[in-house]
Formats: C-alpha cells, structure tokens, sequence
C-alpha cells in the first residue's frame, strides 16, 4: 500500500476524473472569488465613471465589453458587482446556516414540543410562494444591500433546518453519543462537539447551492429594481439596462448575465461535487 | 383514508393562522399603515381627512383587534378595495388567475412532458454522450438566470429575426381574426414565456428523475424481474417507473406554488398582466390590500397541493401508510 502522501501522476488523474464536479465547480468559485477580491486592481475604469461621449458603444479595443447608457464602462460594473453577488450570497446563506443549524439542532436532538413546534414553523414558511414573502418584505422596509442579505437569509433557513434535524435525528443513538453523555457531557457539549462534525456533510452541500441560489435572487431583484440601488453595480441592474435597450445594445443582456450564469454554475457544480464526494460509493 | 383527509384539514387550520399572522405582521411592520400609505399620495389632505381615513380602516384599533376584524373580513373573501385604482382586490385577483395559470400549467406540462423521458433516457444509459450531455445541459438551465434567457431569446426572436412577438398576451389588432385566428396569436405571445418558465424546472426535473429511476434500478427485485426473463421494456417501464416516479410526484406538488407566483419575472419581462405582475406592482406601490390578498390564499393553495402530493404518493405506493 502506498503510505505517502504525494500522489502520482495517474491517482491525480484518477481523482480529477471521478471529481470533475467538484474541481471545475471549485475552479469557478475560486476565480469569481479573486475578481471580487481583485476588483479595485483589475478593473479597467472606475465603474462610476459617465461618459456621455461614449454611451451605448459595442464591444471595441478600448471597452472590452462595451459601455452602457451613461458611457460607464460595462465590464468594470461587472467586475464590481461580483463583489454585491458574492457578499449577498455568503451573508445571506450565513445567516440561513446558522439559523438552519440552531433550530435544526435543537428540534432533532430534543424532539417533542420543540421538534413539533419547528416543523410547523418550516411548514408556514414553505407554504408562502418565496417571491412573494421577499416582494413583500422589501416592499416595505427600503430596497438596500443589507436588507436584501437578511430576506434571502430569514427564507432560506428551512432546507438546512431540515437537513440539520435529519443528521441529528440519525446521529443521537450512535454509540459514541451515548458514551459522551454516560461521562456525564453536558447537552451542548454533544451538539456541537459530537453530533454536529459528524453531521456537517450535507449542510455543506446545501450551503454552496444556497449561494448559487442567493446569487440568482439577488440578480433578480436588483432586475426588477428591488435589489441594490444605483449607482452600485450589480449584474442584476446591468441586466435591467440591458432590457431597456435591448433593440441597441445586445452586450449589455448578454455579458452580465453570462457572468450570473458562471458564478452560479461554479457553486451549483462544487455542491453537487461534494454530494457526491461524501455518498458512499454504490457498486454497479 | 377518510379520517387521514379529516386530520390533515383540522393540522393545516393552525398552519394557516400562522401565515395570516405572518402576513399581517410583515405589513404592519411599514411605518404607519395602510391609511398612512394611501394618505401619501394626496398631500392636500388635512388632518381631519386623516384621521377618518384611519378610523375607517379602523387603523386606530389596538393592533389585535385589527388583527380579528381583519381575519374575519378576509375569511368571506372580502379583501378590501385595491389602492390603485379602488377595484376590489378579488376582481382584480379572478381577473388575472386564468392567465397565470395557463402559462403555469403549460409550462409544467412541458416539463413533464420532456424532463421524464430525459430522466428515464439518461438513467438507462448512464454514461453516455446522451447522459452527458444532458447533465451539462441539466446544470447550465439550473444555473442561468431567467429574466436572462428571456432578454436573449427576446433578442433573438423578437429583435433580430422578428419571428415571435415580444410582449403582452394578444397582438393589438385581432378584432378581423377567426376564432382559430385569435386563438393562434394568443399561442404566439405564449411561447416564449411558457419556453422560458419551462427551462428552469427542466433541468431539476430531469435530474431528479434521472436519479431516482438510478436509485431503483439498483434495488434487488429489478434483478429479479430481468432474471426472471422479463424484456428490458418491461422490466423499465413496468418494473422500475412506478417506483422511481414517485419522488416526482412530490416535486409535482411542491412545484403547486410556483404555479401561483412562479412567474413574476417572467410576467415583468413581457408585460404579461398575471398574478405574477398584479403582486410585483402592489408591493412597488405599497397596495397592502392587494398584497396580502394575493399571500395567503397562495399560501393556502400550497397547503392544499402539499396535501394531494400526500395522496399520491399514498395512491402509487400501497406501502405507504397515511398516519
């Protein structure tokens, strides 16, 4: 058996073939992720900048990706707005895990009452058609970045609630919980230094789909004009620009959104990659 | 079976009170209230004027007790007049619902129609281009933004080769048309949407259906139907289908809400006067009254398909048994 740790040439060929989901997803992730991080020194122009000299121009040497109805160059907004997509993303689906895991945990390991009381919760939520629960929300408190995080977090909690719930559920009769609590360990104590490592998988895949998912509902109420308010670039009101003059400017509808679409593939092929990471292997 | 229907009923009233008070809760949250929001817009009001506009909606009332009188209205449908244009909320409501539904159905109807076979097609040969290339495709529909695609077929068909119209759900001058006429353009105006609205379940569908038919091909009695001699037709068609489409039915009645207000931004893009549009323009204008008389009965109507989702899969699997 090969005990080293350095893999050779044909395992690390091995290995990328059986986990191309999760490599290529990753890669997306991770190059969005730098451009984000990257924005102020990549960025060709200051996204704000008007220039009303230049408006509605196609794709040319000077802007790569055009400029749009006020002359600011298009892929600079871009560039810029993947920092919106990804904050709302990982706060938004930060705020859901967390609230996911806490009720999760609580309702699987104590059951009764509580376990009762937080599945009906899950069931109102559910019931109420998504959109409309967030069109509501952000009809009435004021469209801004923090809120929209909030709203996608508040209606979101409920896939890894349930998630947590199952893991736990399933993980409390093992022998190594009851073995904690005969040494006389504390409730918390087992939740989050026993059952909780061991129940982490699937959280992990939802998270990374939530992400795409929190992408998506961002893009597309910045598209309706819910979302993040002008001047703040963000792929989903570049794309209202780009239905606006839709006749004129093709590359305004067509960039951004092929940018929504990389970003959400990635998350959405590095969560299916670690779903299938962690399923144990089926025999043919 | 009876008393499973009763049990259910008498569990979704307590669900339902929940949704009305959430509902209610997160329109109160505005500053002000509905008298306020309607006061907004005509400045010349006076005080006096206020102050009986708040009585009348009965604004002045602690908030419980606004909360009963309007639980109580609610429940005989009586939803209260629409801001915008005074129109009662239920008109306006049953007015739009055919269309929305339509295109809903429709679309959902086409997933079926594809998703399955794909799903069926994939699973039988695994590891094919077929299943491939489906899988890329199944990702890509996942991960793309609707309102998106519909600019880009926009473009591509309204624009560009003009073939399609772009907006709306009849053209403007059908009055000279036949009935077939009339009935091809509404089809016309209807593709797009449908198409679009279509493509975003289609890929999770057929997933889903590519990876249940999996899960059951490996079970032991589908080894048992193929040595007991079966043809492979029968043994996926009869055999494994009926196991693997239940997953599907549950898909079915989870997707029950999106038939309601799944389309918003479909119905935004094209300028489709449905449920959809009816909810995005009443919370853009702060039309509480339209707002909440769409949530909850949408709620309701989820309850509802969540429940016949049950039946099925009681009916397709005598196994299960109803609690």
């Amino acid at each position: 058996m090969n005990n080293t740790t350095t893999l050779t040439a044909q395992q690390t060929y091995y290995q990328l073939k059986r986990n191309w989901l999760a490599f290529s997803g990753g890669l997306l992730v991770l190059a969005v992720f730098l451009i984000a991080l990257l924005a102020p020194w990549i960025s060709p122009y200051d996204p704000s900048q008007i220039d009303i000299k230049n408006i509605l121009i196609g794709p040319n040497s000077r802007h790569l990706f055009g400029t749009d109805e006020l002359g600011r160059d298009v892929l600079s907004r871009m560039i810029w707005g993947s920092r919106v997509s990804l904050a709302v993303g990982f706060v938004a689906i930060g705020i859901a895990t967390i609230i996911g895991i806490i009720l999760g945990a609580v309702s699987g390991f104590y059951g009764g009452y509580i376990d009762s009381a937080v599945m009906r919760a899950v069931d109102i939520m559910l019931s109420i058609p998504t959109i409309f629960l967030i069109l509501a929300v952000i009809a009435i408190l004021e469209p801004s970045i923090f809120n929209i995080m909030v709203v996608i977090g508040l209606t979101s909690w409920m896939e890894p609630a349930r998630l947590v719930r199952a893991e736990f559920i399933s993980i409390k009769e093992r022998e190594y919980v009851t073995a904690a609590r005969a040494l006389g360990a504390s409730d918390a104590r087992i939740i989050f230094r026993h059952i909780l490592p061991n129940g982490i998988s699937p959280i992990l895949v939802s998270a990374a789909m939530g992400i795409g998912g929190a992408v998506l509902l961002e893009s597309g109420l910045s598209f309706l004009g819910l979302g993040v308010q002008p001047p703040t670039p963000s792929w989903g009101s570049l794309l209202t620009s780009g239905k606006d003059n839709i006749e004129i400017a093709w590359w305004l509808s067509a960039f951004p959104g092929l940018a929504i679409l990389i970003t959400v593939l990635g998350y959405n092929l590095l969560g299916e990659g670690i779903r299938d990471a962690l399923d144990p292997r089926q025999r043919e | 079976m009876f008393l499973y229907g009763i049990k259910r009923t008498l569990l979704m009233i307590p669900i339902i009170l929940g949704i009305t008070l959430l509902s209610f809760t997160v329109m109160h949250m505005a500053p002000g209230g509905p008298a306020e929001a309607q006061m907004e817009f005509s400045a010349k009001a006076s005080a006096e004027a206020r102050e009986r506009l708040r009585k009348l909606y009965g604004a002045d009332q602690p908030v419980h007790k606004q909360y009963i009188t309007w639980l109580t209205k609610f429940v005989t449908l009586d939803f209260g007049d629409a801001f915008a244009d005074g129109r009662k909320v239920k008109d306006k409501i049953l007015e739009r619902l055919p269309i929305t539904l339509t295109i809903n159905l429709l679309s959902l109807g086409l997933v079926l129609l594809i998703a399955i076979p794909i799903g069926i097609m994939s699973a039988t040969h695994q590891y094919s281009i077929l299943d491939r290339a489906t899988t890329v495709f199944v990702f890509v529909g996942y991960s793309m933004p609707h309102f998106w695609m519909a600019l880009l077929l926009i473009y591509l068909f309204g624009v560009q080769w003009g073939v399609l119209p772009i907006s709306g759900i009849q053209s403007l001058d059908t009055t000279g048309l036949s009935w077939l006429g009339r009935l091809m353009d509404r089809g016309e105006h209807l593709i797009l949407p449908v198409f679009i609205s279509a493509i975003g379940s289609l890929a999770g569908v057929s997933r889903y259906m590519r990876n249940s038919m999996l899960e059951v091909m490996r079970q032991d009695y589908i080894r048992t139907a193929r040595s007991k001699g079966l043809s492979e037709n029968k043994v996926i068609y009869k055999h494994a289908l009926r196991n693997a489409l239940m997953p599907v039915i549950t898909i079915l009645g989870l997707s029950l809400p999106g038939l309601i207000g799944g389309a918003v931004i479909m119905e935004t893009v094209f300028g489709i006067d449905g449920l959809g549009r009816l909810m995005f323009q009443a919370v853009f204008s702060r039309d509480y009254n339209v707002a909440m008389g769409l949530l909850v009965p949408a709620a309701v109507l989820t309850m509802i398909g969540n429940f016949l989702a049950d039946i099925g899969y009681a009916l397709a699997d005598p196994r299960v048994r109803l609690r």
